[in-house]
């Protein structure tokens, strides 16, 4: 993850504290792995700020129910519903998943 | 999980949903979303 970008989450996570929520939407399994390693156990690369930083936020994808159902429908289709079809859902939660379980 | 008043990071990218996508889905399910941010990977 962009360096920078690290930088901005870690001032929220700073901000806020815990209660901060990261939604991601990232195409494919190792990104979605990877970015949510990062926002919560820390940078896996050691390249940036979130190097031995466990934020510890709950991460979450855009494709997941518990999500989806929340946001209104019509900006659902909007927003994601192109993406929604061609993007392999199962395969971006199993990468997910492995963050989550790794606990 | 309840969106509803939380904080949360729309952390998208560019070849999947970007971030601003990801916000205004929040922001339809009640959150305040404090960043919104697109990675783009060339």
């Amino acid at each position: 993850m962009d360096l920078e970008d690290q930088s901005l989450i870690q001032r929220m996570a700073e901000e806020f504290g815990s209660d901060v929520v990261v939604v991601l939407g990232q195409p494919d399994a190792d990104s979605a792995e990877i970015t949510a390693e990062t926002v919560h156990n820390g940078d896996p690369t050691w390249a940036g700020p979130l190097a031995g930083v466990s934020l510890g936020l709950p991460v979450y994808h855009i494709l997941e129910d518990e999500i989806k159902r929340q946001v209104d429908p019509d900006t659902y289709e909007r927003e994601v519903g192109l993406m929604e079809i061609t993007l392999e859902r199962e395969l971006i939660l199993a990468g997910l998943n492995r963050v989550r379980n790794a606990e | 999980m309840d969106l509803k008043g939380k904080k949360t990071i729309a952390l998208g990218e560019r070849d999947g949903i970007p971030g601003t996508s990801i916000a205004e889905c929040l922001k339809s399910a009640g959150a305040d979303v404090v960043l919104t941010l697109t990675q783009c990977y060339v």
